[in-house]
């Protein structure tokens, strides 16, 4: 059942494109506004040097990016956590924070810390932190209060409880929120290197853009899809990996 | 000799907002070393509060629980930790007070052996039965060398038959051990069965209605739950509990 559903995914996905390379060709559509699925995979092929390089800068900023909103969500989330006066301050800021739209940022960013790798790395983690925080910030204070008891009835600290009790149980929280920051990791790199940049896919596509280059702005387009997807499952056998014991009854 | 725990005029109110309640009131009970001790009451009779008093996880409102030596809890619902195994979960109480694992590691497996667990020390908590999860939280509660055990309802998710195994279970795990229990129940047959003493416990507040000495001899089997003594004891426990229209 799991394969076949997994079959029928693919062959729409095939019908689709299928249809597009037929749409392209008979209606002689011109490449510079939508150029066919061969014509995306023959630029991919003869660019793909040139995709490289921009492609290492992307993905290098995402994954600091993604690793610096981890250690940080967290943290802020562990912080939250053993200072409840804090936590009550400071929580609902961290909502509001996300009315700001990040992509209003980028620009100032760009003012402060210039075209380098670093304002890049900060739009990736104000994209990916929030859901990380969140995630764990709520998991850890709803972990099973028996386990708390048993673990207070042994004397244990607060931080022993938090170490054996709270973060275990927030780790396939954590693992959600990170799959969610998984997939902005990619998007925030680029929305940064849109914005000013000397190297990445963001920078790349808009000059392809401008350029008319569109077959180039596709091919860069089906770069980041595959790298999401590389990034998701990355995502997802760490977690399998971590929480050994949710696979065990499944 | 000195008592193991001695509870002296304890209440413990809860507030939430503006609202009081007053779980258990003026609560006054003694355990001797070895002694078994069940305290059996309805729910809602504040039975796992007063446990969790004597525990040190909540603090009295007023009164005091003196407990002479170390406890061990076991609340409700095992608490297995899910992320660990078996054998891991035996671990957690020399883990909390950072004794190394390779010192505790014999009486383990020796544990684990002596009562037919082994096969199961690598599993997960989710892979096992109900009853299995019971014994292993039994075993993590002994191997904190408690002076006094405190059980908080330890076999009422399991079925009736398993329970009755899980009863006999214990009562050879205690021949291990000289420790006091204090036992809370909402069975009448299983306090008689396992207790010396049986404490009958009011709802809202609870409070102590009735202290009972359980007058069977020791060890016991199941043919002692029909002696005309253990019959009356069982009578008087329930015209006591359970009010009938």
């Amino acid at each position: 059942m799991k394969n076949f559903r997994k079959l029928s995914s693919l062959f729409l996905l095939a019908a689709f494109f299928t249809a597009w390379e037929l749409y392209c060709r008979l209606g002689g559509i011109p490449k510079t506004v939508l150029p066919a699925p061969s014509d995306i995979v023959q630029a991919l092929i003869s660019h793909w040097n040139l995709l490289l390089i921009h492609t290492i800068q992307t993905v290098e900023e995402a994954l600091i990016g993604l690793f610096l909103a981890v250690l940080l969500g967290v943290g802020v989330a562990i912080l939250l956590f053993l200072f409840p006066r804090i936590r009550a301050a400071v929580y609902p800021l961290l909502v509001l924070s996300q009315t700001i739209p990040i992509i209003a940022l980028a620009p100032l960013l760009l003012i402060w810390f210039g075209f380098d790798l670093f304002p890049k790395v900060i739009v990736v983690v104000l994209y990916c932190f929030f859901p990380i925080a969140i995630a764990v910030t709520d998991a850890v204070s709803a972990a099973d209060q028996n386990a708390v008891d048993l673990l207070a009835s042994m004397r244990a600290s607060k931080w022993q409880i938090l170490r054996y009790v709270r973060l275990p149980f927030a780790l396939p929280a954590f693992f959600s929120g990170l799959r969610i920051s998984a997939t902005y990791a990619i998007t925030g790199a680029i929305v940064g290197e849109y914005v000013g940049a000397y190297r990445g896919l963001g920078v790349f596509m808009q000059t392809s853009a401008n350029s008319h280059a569109t077959v180039l702005v596709f091919a860069a387009l089906v770069v980041v899809a595959v790298i999401s997807m590389a990034l998701l499952i990355l995502v997802s056998i760490l977690e399998k990996v971590y929480t050994p014991w949710k696979q065990a009854h499944e | 000799m000195a008592a193991q725990l001695v509870v002296r005029d304890l209440s413990k109110t809860y507030t939430a907002g503006d609202k009081e309640l007053l779980a258990v009131s003026n609560i006054n009970l003694e355990i001797a070393p070895r002694e078994f001790v069940s305290i059996i009451g309805s729910n809602g009779s504040g039975k796992t509060t007063l446990l969790k008093t004597v525990a040190g996880i909540l603090t009295p409102t007023s009164g005091e629980a003196r407990v002479e030596g170390t406890i061990s809890y076991m609340p409700q619902d095992h608490a297995l930790l899910p992320w660990r195994t078996v054998e891991e979960n035996l671990y957690l109480p020399s883990d909390i007070r950072n004794v190394p694992r390779a010192n505790v590691k014999k009486r383990i497996v020796d544990l684990l052996t002596e009562f037919g667990l082994e096969q199961f020390a690598h599993l997960y908590p989710a892979s096992l039965s109900g009853g299995m999860r019971q014994k292993v939280a039994l075993l993590r509660t002994v191997l904190q060398d408690p002076a006094l055990l405190l059980l908080d309802e330890p076999f009422a998710s399991l079925d009736a038959l398993t329970r009755l195994e899980a009863q006999e279970w214990l009562l050879a795990l205690l021949q291990k051990m000289h420790a006091s229990v204090l036992l809370i129940t909402h069975d009448i047959r299983e306090a008689i069965f396992l207790s010396d003493t049986i404490y009958a416990l009011t709802s809202r507040p609870g409070t102590i209605k009735e202290k009972f000495a359980v007058p069977l001899p020791k060890p016991r089997t199941r043919d002692h739950l029909r002696t005309p003594e253990a019959l009356e004891l069982e009578k008087k426990l329930l015209s006591l509990l359970v009010h009938t229209p």
